[in-house]
């Protein structure tokens, strides 16, 4: 187990090194901070004096590996445009989407995971129909136009919830659902998958045989093999929603990195996207490590295949 | 680049169904703003201001949050086209390039700082200084220095003549506290600003909300008036949608935001209130005339002639932007200094002649482009099927504005559908002078017109200025550098109740604002 530890370990560390490199590079590509910085009334001087003051005429190596080093401090400079610290932003942004994150992946699961044991139990019936529609319905409706019905209903109509903003318990009501709803037919497809497998396997037919309650066989024996798959896919989405809430902070101004780093790429905000990049990615990069470890835990046989 | 352009589309189309089932279903009484005398106001469409520091804002609501917090110099009378004191309540140019300012007394700063020479002095100084990195030079490096002549007396010294200058004084330039300034710097105005204005502000949380309070010293006679609403709560909502989500919920009681149709569909509705309002903004579709994309056909002028015919102003204008909008014939807004209608080139809509143009400049089966957009992509639509008509194969690139931008500044854009503002500002020096003077965004590169647009920017004679820009405004349409379009509408949607007055210069005047 140790040294499929180790191993995973490097595996993640090698990823974060790669990705801080491909977020620091690939941001240059997008455009010249310093037309950005300059604004628009600037002259050719005003752009080469930008460039001077925040050292983007230095070479790009030198460039990234100065930032990587402040990046390991928690210094991930100024931001270009709102001439605020990037770790101060991140800090007051970062619980919002974590908070929203959370809320999300645990309402997916809650969700879909009894849909899938439903439809697995139903196989090819209508509730396994009825389930799968339920679940598909989450992808197929797009995020943002689930989001504004939602707001017609409960902000505008019933007026029981905030529509837009932050602050209070209540105005991550409708994010969540609209965040979590779409991670959910995956997910519950997944548990279905699992369950049906599960059903189908010799123990389960055994535990049939030695007559043991139903409920046991399928919460005790047959899901708890069925979801060791469900929970590595619920840590890659949890880190999906972390960097995939771009368009519900947006759409409910919901002040998390998502809004944030949705700004600061149309405004060329460097600093800004390469910090948000880098710690999303750490995230996503730290959750795949305990899913796999978790998953390494719960079933021996992975140790020795990874 | 499509699909990007299909799911604005969708967005589009779909956000339109949903305020359509919010019509139809109908919605409980809008929230009443004058119960706790709190104006809620929502913006942000194109992104939260950057910078509450107004030295260091390049967003358009950041020029509208500067008018409501601080004071300027001189007040610009959009109702009588007059210049009146503000913060200056006299003023005389002993030479061109000398400007003597008599200050007003009794004034005093938010955090109760009083107002007198030295925070004249210390602001004009520090935005003049280049090393200070304030944007938008092009407002501030008319300044040598200003030096401080007495106790509320200052002499400015100028870098060259400013014919504009009481547009700028009353304007972009803003005044602030010395003390203050000094000791926080930009970084700490921006978390906290200070100024004269009718309203001081409270709360800031950055790029989310702001609270402003009626400021209870403004009682000095100023111009703009005592500040009728007690409390301003602004936030920051990138989504339209969401922002007319908030209305209808009322969550917000002003959006200046939206669309002519979301307009039309909220003030359909009881309780809420509208109007629209031409701006100084105007729409205009450029040409790489000087070939810095390597492009041909647009270098050639039949075919830049072509075009113009082609495309019909007038159905966008009326059809797509509505309201007041009008099709402007003139690289500049017709109401700026030194725009004068009547030296344009005009440009009717004539398919036919479009096309026997196409042939003789020889392109009889037309050609492909690029056209360039980053505002509503209807109107560029509209445009690539005006083209259509006489053989011309448009493709949509659709992108962000600052992306654009980037684009420009390197020369690769041989068509392009753009915009601009003038940052308010009522002369031609703040758009036409800002694209033809050789810049990184002149596709002319035309050094007569920019020597003519130098004499207008510069010359003290108000003649010499207006015999320059005419000859300017002439060039740049009969060459077609630029097929100037049509102007542009701010649509305002507030909760009926609200006393409200719009400006052609596109910024709201919340203290100006009252309840009814």
């Amino acid at each position: 187990m140790l040294r499929y530890v180790i191993r995973r370990f490097l595996l993640a560390l090698l990823t974060l090194i790669t990705v801080s490199a491909l977020a620091f590079f690939m941001t240059w590509l997008s455009g010249d901070p310093a037309l950005a910085i300059a604004g628009d009334t600037a002259s050719a001087e005003d752009i080469a004096a930008v460039r001077d003051h925040y050292g983007l005429d230095r070479p790009i190596v030198a460039q990234y590996f100065s930032w990587a080093g402040r990046a390991l401090r928690g210094d991930f400079g100024v931001s270009y445009h709102f001439d605020l610290p990037v770790s101060e932003m991140l800090a007051t942004r970062l619980p919002v989407t974590m908070t929203l994150g959370a809320a999300s992946i645990l309402f997916a699961l809650a969700l879909a995971i009894p849909l899938g044991v439903l439809a697995a139990v139903y196989n090819n019936t209508i509730i396994d129909r009825a389930a799968l529609t339920i679940a598909v319905l989450g992808q197929a409706i797009p995020t943002f136009w689930f989001a504004l019905m939602m707001m017609i209903l409960f902000g505008i109509t019933l007026r029981w919830l905030p529509i837009s903003g932050g602050g209070s318990w209540a105005h991550y009501v409708m994010p969540t659902i609209a965040l979590g709803y779409f991670a959910t037919p995956v997910l519950m497809r997944l548990t279905r998958a699992g369950m049906l497998e599960a059903l189908e396997s010799d123990y389960i037919r055994t535990a049939r045989a030695y007559g043991l309650p139903i409920r046991s066989i399928l919460f005790r024996h047959a899901l708890r093999n069925a979801l060791i798959p469900v929970v590595a896919l619920a840590a890659v989405q949890f880190g999906f929603m972390l960097g995939g809430s771009i368009v519900i902070e947006t759409v409910f101004s919901l002040p998390g990195i998502g809004w944030l780093g949705y700004d600061a790429i149309l405004r060329g905000d460097l600093p800004v996207v390469q910090a948000i990049l880098l710690v999303v990615a750490g995230f996503y990069v730290i959750l795949t490590f305990l899913a796999d470890l978790l998953n390494a835990a719960l079933d021996p046989r992975m140790r020795s295949a990874g | 680049m499509l699909k990007e352009i299909r799911l604005d589309g969708v967005k589009a189309v779909l956000g339109a169904g949903a305020l359509a089932l919010v019509t139809a279903f109908g919605t409980s009484d809008a929230m009443a703003g004058p119960d706790d005398d709190t104006l809620r106001i929502a913006w942000g469409a194109t992104g939260p201001i950057d910078n509450l520091d107004a030295y260091f804002n390049t967003n358009r609501t950041g020029i509208w949050f500067a008018r409501n917090v601080w004071d300027t110099l001189v007040f610009r009378n959009l109702d009588e086209g007059t210049y009146e004191p503000l913060l200056a309540t006299g003023w005389s140019f002993p030479d061109d390039t000398t400007l003597d300012l008599t200050l007003r007394e009794g004034v005093v700063f938010h955090n109760g700082e009083p107002f007198d020479a030295d925070d004249v002095v210390y602001t004009l100084n520090f935005i003049a200084d280049p090393e200070n990195g304030v944007l938008t030079r092009g407002n501030v490096d008319w300044i040598e220095n200003a030096e401080r002549t007495g106790p509320y007396s200052v002499r400015v010294h100028m870098t060259r003549p400013m014919p504009q200058i009481f547009e700028i004084l009353s304007g972009p330039i803003v005044i602030y506290p010395n003390e203050y300034y000094a000791e926080v710097g930009p970084e700490g105005m921006n978390r906290m600003p200070v100024g004269t204005g009718p309203y001081r502000v409270t709360e800031v949380q950055p790029t989310q909300r702001y609270t402003l309070e009626r400021n209870p010293d403004y009682t000095w006679g100023s111009p703009k008036g005592e500040a009728s609403i007690g409390t301003l709560v602004i936030r920051e909502i990138a989504d339209v949608q969401t922002q007319v989500a908030e209305l209808l919920g009322g969550g917000i009681d002003f959006t200046a935001d939206i669309s002519a149709d979301q307009l039309d569909q909220i003030t359909g509705l009881p309780g809420f209130s509208g109007a629209q309002s031409e701006t100084m903004r105007i729409s205009y579709l450029g040409f790489d005339a000087a070939g810095r994309s390597g492009f041909e056909p647009t270098q050639n002028p039949m075919v830049r002639e072509a075009i113009a015919r082609a495309v019909n102003r007038k159905a966008i204008s009326e059809n797509l932007v509505r309201g007041d909008s009008r099709v402007v014939n003139t690289p500049c807004f017709p109401t700026q200094f030194g725009c004068d209608e009547d030296a344009a080139v005009i440009w009717d809509f004539d398919p036919e002649a479009a096309r026997a143009l196409l042939a003789e400049a020889g392109y009889p089966d037309g050609f492909e482009i690029e056209i360039y957009n980053y505002r509503s992509s209807s109107w560029a639509e509209a445009i690539i099927a005006d083209l259509a008509e006489i053989g011309i194969a448009a493709n949509l690139n659709q992108m962000g504005y600052f992306a654009l931008r980037d684009l420009q500044h390197e020369g690769r854009t041989p068509l392009y559908l753009m915009d601009w503002g003038s940052f308010s500002i009522n002369d031609m020096s703040a758009i036409t002078s800002r694209f033809f003077t050789l810049g990184p965004d002149d596709f002319a590169q035309d050094e007569e017109l920019a020597a003519w647009l130098e004499t207008g920017d510069s010359s003290p004679d108000p003649a010499t200025r207006e015999e320059a820009y005419a000859k300017a405004i002439a060039r740049i349409t009969e060459r077609l550098y630029w097929l100037p379009m049509f102007s542009h509408v701010r649509n305002y949607a507030f909760v009926e109740g609200l006393e409200f007055k719009g400006f052609v210069d596109e910024i709201p005047r919340f203290y100006a604002y009252s309840w009814r």
